[in-house]
């Protein structure tokens, strides 16, 4: 494999952003195409990233393309090694997932499938970068088409979580800025490997450094969502489209945290950590509030889309713990919960949207009842949300036993303890949910034209026999409005994903193991 | 006092910068118009600008066009950055002034606690 792969995954997305409204001058319907078939494309080419980074292949761990062919230090390089190729591959599935999702469900205009093309343009060129001033120009392209992309529900308050995004967003990267500045003024260079052997050179105790840490630190802690910076979040994921939800909440955050891994211990290094404690105590102690009061506030909320966007506060405190507590061990759950997470969140969200238009379901006690009536989709937002508690066996009991294991590798015992209580926590949620939807009986006030309402309560056995068989998949849910099959089919491909990678650990750690090499040398 | 002086004459650019990013903060957070939190997050913007430009000044130096014998140089670098990072600002500007006017023919407020009043958020 030539290195041509990392820029064609970043152009191709973002050139194929313009086709959908051009065609849509003189074709119908031509968006969805367009876009189905660059999303496939780039999942292909970040399968064969994957693959060539794979140590199954032979060739070199890490490639390098120099843009326009301007030497590292002064052009822009692209870098794909088993981190950012493990990342270009979530972004490829999710993106295809959600395309077959959004076949049927819209928002179906051109500039849907034009925006959707190029946030998954800007994700591939976050993930893939090696300069960090480029790291920005991608990070505001992901949150420009984010807002945009948020505000395209008809709901008017969509609008409201859009433009709250906006100018949290905008500070957030705005504060990247000011970082990446303080490190330009202290080194001069942008190039990732160059600045890092730079700071080294410098020292890492020097003001300007960690002034440039803290900046960074907290811009990526507004884009990422995390406790006292989250307050965007919600509302964004709440009052945004179905499949918006789903692919932000899957991809959007989880790339900024990828990006601050990158950072952290790409540029800034491990031992920028062991010279400033200090930096190291306050931000595990802000991950372990995030840990705790996400939780807390998922347990609060009663509407569905809003309990899984705080839960995602509490996941991404974890990652952060993860980042601070300078472990291999940590670390690499960091990266399997990243992946876990996403798929996890996408499925929970797609799942959600089709309950919510099979049968207007949007809070908790709405869902009385419901798997007796969606047996399928309700079947797999339980394995999701199992997989989010940690049981085994999903993906997410991999990434929370790692970043625990860390934890106590490395003796800190408070932050495997924050853990423990937020796994009891979100067990409470998430326990909440499966109780109303396998045992509460549907509220007798059910105004829905159902048919089989008065079936249920007889025979529900008897229903649940012929809905739950394995040869009709959403049989279980058309009999309200009828939902399109494919998009029960991605939710539980993505559902039996999470379990299907708990298998996965070994393909990660050889993925992982030259990078990590160099984090940890 | 010279110290303080040597501060002020050399370095009066970069507390500029403070001061203006700190007032377009505080003013995208304090202000209730959704208009003018705009423009707060654009002077805000518009102070890192400064601080980039600033860090590329040096006394006497030239434009980076290179000839023989005519150096020394300003760097090229931080003054491409301020420049995508304007056409970036630009286009926020645009959105959210796009958004702003969505919320407006909606509710017919611009008022940001108005707003949260109607919406019920938290």
């Amino acid at each position: 494999m030539s290195d041509a792969v990392l820029p064609l995954l970043i152009a191709l997305p973002l050139l194929a952003a313009i086709f959908p409204p051009l065609l849509g001058l003189r074709f119908d319907q031509t968006g969805w195409p367009v876009a189905m078939a660059t999303a496939l494309l780039v999942a292909v080419l970040a399968g064969r990233l994957a693959w060539a980074v794979s140590p199954g292949s032979g060739g070199p761990r890490r490639f390098v393309h120099e843009l326009a062919g301007y030497p590292a230090p002064y052009g822009i390089e692209l870098v794909g090694d088993g981190l950012s190729a493990i990342l270009a591959l979530l972004i490829g599935v999710v993106a295809v997932a959600v395309l077959v999702y959004a076949r049927t469900t819209g928002p179906d205009s051109d500039a849907f499938y034009s925006g959707l093309l190029l946030l998954t343009g800007g994700l591939l060129g976050m993930t893939l970068t090696g300069d960090l001033f480029n790291l920005f120009v991608f990070l505001e392209i992901v949150g420009l088409v984010s807002y945009a992309l948020i505000a395209s529900s008809d709901d008017p308050r969509a609008a409201y979580g859009a433009l709250k995004y906006l100018f949290l967003g905008t500070a957030g990267a705005s504060f990247y800025l000011i970082g990446v500045g303080y490190a330009f003024v202290a080194t001069g260079t942008l190039n990732m490997r160059d600045m890092a052997a730079e700071l080294a050179a410098l020292g890492y105790s020097d003001p300007l450094v960690q002034a440039s840490f803290g900046f960074i630190l907290i811009g990526f802690m507004l884009k990422i969502a995390i406790f006292p910076l989250h307050t965007w979040q919600p509302d964004a994921y709440t009052y945004a489209p179905d499949t918006v939800s789903a692919f932000i909440s899957a991809l959007v955050s989880t790339t900024a945290a990828y990006a601050l891994i990158r950072i952290a211990y790409d540029v800034f290094t491990v031992q920028f950590f062991a010279a400033n404690p200090l930096i190291t105590d306050a931000v595990l102690l802000v991950a372990s509030v995030s840990i705790v009061v996400g939780s807390l506030l998922a347990l609060l909320q009663t509407e569905l889309k809003r309990i899984f966007a705080y839960s995602s506060v509490a996941q991404f405190g974890m990652i952060l713990a993860a980042i601070a507590l300078q472990s291999e061990t940590a670390l690499f759950g960091a990266v399997i919960h990243l992946v876990g997470h996403g798929l996890m969140k996408a499925t929970l969200f797609m799942g959600a949207g089709v309950l919510a238009s099979a049968y207007g379901a949007h809070t908790v006690a709405d869902y009385a009842g419901l798997a007796k009536r969606a047996p399928i989709t309700g079947g797999m937002m339980a394995i999701a949300g199992l997989a989010l508690v940690g049981i085994p066996p999903s993906v997410g009991t991999l990434g929370k036993w790692f970043i625990a294991l860390g934890a106590v590798e490395e003796g800190s015992l408070g932050v495997a303890a924050v853990i423990f209580v937020s796994t009891l926590l979100t067990l409470t949620y998430i326990g909440r949910l499966l109780e109303t939807l396998y045992f509460n009986q549907p509220a007798a006030t059910d105004d829905d034209p159902g048919v089989t309402d008065s079936v249920d309560d007889v025979d529900d056995g008897a229903s649940m026999v012929a809905d739950g068989g394995d040869s009709s998949t959403a049989t279980g849910i058309d009999d309200i409005a009828p939902v399109a099959t494919e998009r029960v089919v991605v939710v539980v491909v993505l559902a039996l994903s999470t379990v299907a990678l708990f298998g996965a650990a070994g393909l990660f750690a050889e993925l992982l193991d030259p990078v990590f090499g160099r984090f940890f040398q | 006092m010279t110290d303080f002086l040597g501060v002020v004459t050399t370095r009066h650019a970069y507390a500029l910068f403070v001061l203006v990013s700190a007032i377009g903060l505080y003013m995208m957070i304090a202000n209730e118009n959704l208009v003018k939190k705009i423009i707060g997050l654009n002077m805000f913007q518009t102070g890192i600008f400064l601080f980039f430009v600033t860090s590329a000044y040096r006394i006497g130096g030239a434009a980076p066009i290179v000839e023989h014998g005519a150096g020394p140089y300003v760097s090229p670098l931080p003054q491409v950055i301020v420049l995508t990072a304007i056409v970036v600002g630009i286009s926020l500007t645009a959105v959210g002034l796009a958004l702003t006017i969505r919320l407006y023919s909606a509710y017919g407020t611009l008022r940001a606690d108005a707003l949260r009043e109607v919406i019920g958020d938290e």
